[in-house]
């Protein structure tokens, strides 16, 4: 008993120690970084890099989303807002009655390939087909040419920045069909597709190239060439479908942030993006 | 021994206290425990204040007309719906379905283990069902999506597996547990004075077990069962994993569903603060209160009911 007593006692003094010490150490140099969950492990292995180099700066990395990194930015909660889209209406007005002005830079973009079962005959879309698939104006895979089956559409759920991306650019601002099956994750979007032969659903391409799926080539109209979405055609933008990864500060970043981000699009952090998956912006 | 010591140096003067000074001390620490016992009454109490307080500013939005409608969808470049009909039809037909799968394996497996079961039977089958109820749900809803969801779609020939039959069955394995362990202190706490009548007029075991025991406790199974689907009604993960979650209006077990629960889970994290999605949210949470609400106050008068002896 006595001997419980006198362990937890120091376990609790050693806790104590610790987070006092690392509390000290925050209080010196440490950054935080909130929002998109697409770019957590983009932002951690960065960050990873960036505090071997630095190993006075501490730099504390953390998901959720990016309408929660944008809240916590707008709160004042977090240094850096990493964020896979841009600000909404709503968003905007937020800061502006906070009178915060948040600036944003592009550190790599996001290529979303579309995915169909390995069986699918299909090889490629349009812009305008994808956008029918998705509206619920197809319904059958022989409107898109393919055999007479049919189509199981596949989607992110709302809450998800890829979901407003498509929703946006491909859909052109249309609604989803109501039919549109809304998966928590990409991952469960993959599975789908491997599993249910007539499915087709979209998702990061870094998750595309590790699943047992086809991806589509797509065309941006009837008589443009289909553009597998590689590296280089992301890169120069000739794939239709990719989205930007946004840092976002409040005002211009300054100290330790600015050196931070400086790093991000310092050729070592564009290599890091490349690796993680993404795709780099600078040349 | 060392603890016993431990509790009574801990306890010691607290009596002490209670014991030598004046009584409004005594009636202060009445009421530090009256206060104890009545958290759970605040606190619900609270949770509908605070979601009348978020939900209801909605009546300021134009769009406040369309949480009767019939489409959810809520993130539109064109005009957002909040329509909650999809919503409450896909929570009702899962948990039917469970309910129906549910309700011949728990009370039937309630009827086994309290009359049927030798003791040493009873003793095997009591930890597993427990061990049920304490599976995560997230563990289930993934067993869910990878064995169970395939299984249905090759069995029916379903275009995908992910449907509302899954939900339900994962479901019903979820309130299994609930149904059993409740319906079967029913069953067991019929008075032997009524078998053993049924005995000595003549009835056979299973003629007494199945026209007297069960009938004399059929107010605790029903409470057990309005039990079991006030825990399926509320359920989230598993069934955010398997129903496919497109918000359409169908009668179909083998059609896409979306549920309330999943839908606030869904979308809850990234909406604007104060934004009418987020009342609409709120809105759907207030509906779902309201049915485990109504469940329970079923459940606990049918169970009232069978205490005094029907």
């Amino acid at each position: 008993m006595k001997k419980i007593r006198l362990i937890s006692a120091l376990l609790i003094g050693s806790v104590m120690v610790l987070s006092c010490a690392t509390g000290s150490m925050a209080a010196g140099k440490m950054i935080q970084i909130k929002g998109s969950d697409t770019m957590v492990n983009l932002m951690s292995n960065l960050a990873e890099a960036y505090m071997q180099a630095h190993k006075d700066i501490h730099i504390a990395v953390t998901g959720g989303g990016s309408g929660t990194g944008i809240a916590a930015l707008l709160n004042g909660t977090t240094d850096i807002c990493a964020s896979s889209r841009a600000l909404k209406k709503e968003e905007e007005t937020q800061a502006a009655t906070k009178k915060l002005t948040p600036v944003s830079t592009i550190i790599g973009l996001d290529g979303i390939a579309v995915m169909v079962n390995k069986s699918n005959p299909l090889s490629e879309l349009t812009l305008e087909q994808l956008k029918n698939i998705y509206t619920g104006v197809y319904t059958r895979w022989s409107d898109v040419g393919g055999p007479d089956q049919p189509i199981l559409a596949l989607s992110r759920e709302s809450n998800s920045g890829t979901y407003v991306y498509f929703q946006e650019h491909v859909l052109e601002k249309k609604d989803y069909s109501p039919k549109v099956r809304l998966m928590t994750s990409t991952a469960a979007i993959t599975k789908s597709v491997t599993d249910d032969l007539w499915s087709i659903g979209y998702g990061g391409v870094a998750y595309a190239e590790h699943a047992n799926v086809k991806t589509i080539h797509v065309k941006k109209n009837m008589d443009a060439p289909a553009i597998a979405p590689t590296e280089a055609a992301v890169h120069d933008g000739s794939y239709p479908i990719s989205r930007p990864l946004f840092l976002f500060t409040n005002g211009e970043p300054t100290g330790e942030v600015k050196a931070f981000m400086d790093f991000c699009h310092s050729p070592d952090g564009q290599k890091i993006v490349t690796e993680t998956g993404y795709i780099t912006v600078t040349p | 021994m060392e603890e016993d010591g431990c509790l009574n140096s801990f306890l010691t003067p607290v009596c002490y206290y209670i014991m030598m000074r004046e009584p409004w001390k005594e009636k202060t620490i009445r009421l530090l425990l009256l206060g104890a016992a009545m958290t759970a009454i605040v606190i619900v109490a609270l949770i509908f204040v605070f979601l009348g307080k978020e939900s209801l500013p909605i009546v300021h939005d134009s769009n406040a007309s369309s949480l009767l409608g019939t489409r959810w969808n809520p993130v539109s470049f064109e005009r957002p719906v909040y329509g909650m009909i999809p919503l409450i039809v896909g929570s009702v037909l899962v948990t039917l379905l469970a309910t129906l799968v549910a309700v011949p394996f728990g009370v039937i497996g309630a009827v086994y283990i309290a009359e049927v079961a030798k003791p040493a039977e009873r003793e095997f089958f009591k930890p597993f069902i427990e061990l049920l109820a304490g599976i995560p749900s997230v563990v289930i809803g993934f067993f869910g999506l990878v064995v169970l969801s395939p299984i249905v779609k090759s069995l029916f020939h379903l275009q995908s597996g992910q449907s509302a039959f899954t939900g339900a069955l994962l479901l019903a394995l979820m309130s299994i547990p609930t149904i059993i362990t409740i319906s079967e202190d029913a069953i067991r706490s019929v008075p032997a004075s009524y078998k053993e009548a049924s005995l000595s007029l003549g009835a056979s075991p299973l003629q007494t077990l199945w026209r007297v025991t069960v009938p004399a406790a059929l107010s605790g199974i029903i409470a057990a069962v309005m039990l079991g689907i006030g825990r399926v009604i509320g359920e989230t993960m598993a069934v955010m994993m398997v129903t496919g979650n497109a918000a359409i209006i169908t009668a179909s077990p083998f059609e896409s569903v979306r549920t309330m629960t999943a839908t606030i889970a869904a979308e809850m994290g990234e909406v604007a603060y104060g934004s009418p999605h987020y009342r609409a949210l709120f809105c759907v949470g207030i509906v779902l209160l309201l049915a485990t609400f109504a469940l329970n106050t079923i459940a606990l008068r049918v169970m009232k009911k069978y205490r005094m002896g029907t």
